[in-house]
């Protein structure tokens, strides 16, 4: 009843055309949107905001930018963390050694960087496909990492090799509390996940489909692959490198190349497989799934630790969510392999009809 | 001298190199009869390591423990049919991938779980250091161990090859690699040969594990060995038996004389990618690996 479309006639080809074409969606986002923006940040406390949101919002991105790569344009990479570490890395060397530069034009040229480094190791995509791909993806992985912790250049030569962002200024205006950070974060998000969404459904993301769906034939069709291919390598780096400045500079505050290693490219991956594969709003279920499981576990935990008196240790525990959230991927893949997206799919097709069926 | 020291690294490297093999056989086989990518199989070499090296800590015979811990990996291998594949079966290779990358998480966590997370050391009595006749004689320097490593891995591939070429399971095996219905239509139980692959797969994975964990103590950091075996198998061919050891010789001897001989240019530490790199130049001049078939894509 209240999710019902029935009458809300197209009688313009923009309105045929806008982004979100039911009403209740418009409505249903901008309520969300401004809950996000105005509720939150007074109602939340700095554990909420520090600790969970912005980092779900951080993860959201990067899970968008592989989504963009593997779920639109099919090209399977596990170096996602790697071009957020390249993110990372660039923007605090644009702000230390560019006196005065705005701090979103660094993120924006980080992200540039990150595109620059994901087109060179894209290269081998036009070569190679699939299994061969992914493998040919760690080896991003493993040589950014390397390069980072090698060239002192872009740590600032510190022994250790980590890096602290600097603090966040726009215009006078300092970002210095999690409220303000998470604020910042909710901002940049919100503006890329909406241009992704505008993306996917223009030219260069039907493209993206169509080599997807399958690359001889979209080249016969007169698909350039070289340009598609690289395109999509280049925007996924730039929302992961823009991510990874986020990451960087509103989460973390001190970074080390570590932090970006392996593990969260698996993370973003399965990010992507449980929000659901080649969807925007997966990308946001996905990572809200992933950053809460892990405290959730920890909660049940000590939950159970007071019910029954067993003491849980923390190995365990962390054994346990490994086991867990294996099982919960394969579970995933088995019941829904398109993911929670899929579920909220079906979920407004029900509201469609309900409560009135006939 | 410098031809000695050159030939030194080059037979450590190209021994290194048979035991990335090792591990990539295990990759090999399930992909050659499901098309699968098995990501989990660092973790299963580790889970098999673990279970073996902690049985016999408990006092158990070595043969006994390897004949119980080859027991549970069949089990395991059977189990991973049963509850991840047939439920999956008609999906994407992706969706399969995904899904291992699942098993693997859900190995680890079991296997610290049951058996705690603290590294072992394990000796089959061979011990790691120079035969002493070579490096009198010619002043080479090549380990006992490694030696009989590749000796291991040899016979492995030699069984292997009997198994494939000889027997009727190995007719069903190769039948399956070609033609999935075409299996099933002339009567291969596909369900059985999935399992015995999942099975061999778990003793080779046996194997290599015990070869690995002598050499490096059984640990966690058992499972990296996995990414090391991935540039051999790309390079080998997922296939390809044959490119596995191949590869693995190829990727070991290059990946040690760069590390040697280009290694002080660039501050060293290129080990954890070079191997990827020399991957990536073969994989440029064929895509397919050096072994791997050939696709021809039909729109």
């Amino acid at each position: 009843m209240l999710y019902r479309e029935a009458g809300q006639f197209k009688s313009t080809y923009a309105e045929d055309q806008q982004i979100f074409p039911i009403r209740q969606d418009r409505i249903a986002l901008a309520v969300f949107l401004a809950f996000a923006l105005l509720v939150v940040p007074a109602i939340g406390n700095q554990y909420w905001l520090g600790a969970l949101l912005t980092p779900f919002l951080i993860f959201s991105l990067a899970a968008l930018g592989l989504n963009i790569l593997t779920g639109y344009a099919g090209q399977l990479s596990l170096g996602t963390a790697a071009f957020m570490a390249v993110g990372a890395f660039m923007a605090y060397n644009f702000v230390l050694r560019v006196p005065g530069i705005p701090i979103l034009l660094a993120f924006v040229l980080a992200g540039i960087c990150a595109a620059a480094v994901g087109i060179v190791f894209g290269l081998p995509s036009l070569r190679i496909k699939g299994f061969y791909l992914a493998v040919a993806t760690l080896a991003c992985q493993f040589f950014v990492l390397w390069a980072l912790q090698r060239f002192g250049w872009f740590s600032n030569h510190s022994t250790s090799g980590v890096i602290t962002a600097q603090q966040i200024v726009i215009l006078g205006y300092a970002f210095d509390t999690p409220a303000r950070k998470y604020l910042l974060t909710l901002g940049v998000v919100a503006v890329m996940a909406l241009a992704a969404k505008n993306l996917m459904r223009s030219e260069t993301g039907r493209a993206f489909m169509a080599v997807r769906d399958m690359d001889v034939a979209a080249s016969v069709i007169g698909i350039p692959m070289m340009r598609t291919k690289l395109l999509a390598f280049a925007i996924s780096s730039f929302y992961c490198g823009v991510a990874g400045a986020l990451h960087a500079f509103c989460y973390l505050g001190t970074v080390e190349p570590e932090a970006y290693s392996l593990d969260l490219s698996f993370r973003i991956l399965f990010m992507i497989i449980i929000g659901g594969v080649g969807s925007i709003l997966g990308a946001f279920l996905g990572a809200a799934f992933i950053t809460l499981f892990p405290i959730f576990l920890n909660l049940a935990s000590s939950w159970v630790n007071e019910f029954f008196g067993v003491e849980i240790s923390h190995a365990v525990v962390s054994n346990l969510e490994s086991i867990i959230f294996g099982g919960l991927i394969i579970f995933f893949l088995i019941v829904e392999p398109q993911g929670l997206a899929r579920l909220w799919q079906i979920t407004k097709e029900k509201l469609r009809l309900w409560p009135f069926p006939h | 001298m410098e031809l000695i020291f050159f030939i030194e690294v080059l037979a450590g490297g190209l021994l290194a190199g048979v035991m990335y093999a090792l591990v990539a056989l295990g990759f090999v086989l399930i992909y050659k009869a499901s098309g699968v990518f098995n990501f989990a199989q660092g973790s299963m070499v580790f889970f098999a390591a673990l279970t073996f090296v902690s049985l016999t800590e408990r006092g158990w015979n070595f043969w006994l423990a390897l004949a119980a811990t080859l027991a549970v990996m069949v089990l395991l291998g059977v189990a991973t049919e049963r509850v991840v594949l047939r439920p999956l079966v008609n999906q994407a290779p992706i969706t399969l991938f995904m899904a291992t990358i699942g098993l693997a998480f859900v190995l680890e966590g079991l296997s610290q779980l049951l058996w705690g997370s603290q590294p072992h050391g394990l000796e089959l009595g061979i011990p790691d250091v120079p035969m002493e006749w070579l490096s009198r004689k010619w002043n080479v320097n090549i380990s006992q161990f490694d030696l009989f490593a590749a000796f291991v891995a040899g016979a492995l591939v030699a069984v292997l090859a009997l198994l494939f070429q000889k027997t009727r399971i190995g007719r069903a095996l190769r039948a399956v690699a070609d033609d999935h219905q075409a299996a099933l239509a002339v009567g291969i139980p596909l369900q059985h040969i999935w399992a015995i692959v999942w099975a061999v797969a778990g003793f080779v994975a046996l194997v290599a594990g015990v070869m690995w964990g002598v050499r490096n103590g059984v640990q966690y950091a058992l499972t990296f060995v996995a990414l090391k075996a991935l540039p051999v198998l790309i390079l080998g061919g997922f296939e390809s038996i044959l490119g596995a050891i191949i590869g693995g010789l190829i990727i070991g001897a290059g990946e040690k004389l760069a590390e040697v001989y280009l290694g002080p240019y660039v501050g060293g530490g290129i080990e954890s990618w070079f191997a990827y790199v020399i991957a990536l130049l073969f994989l440029l001049v064929r895509p397919e690996g050096l072994f791997g078939e050939k696709h021809i894509d039909r729109v």
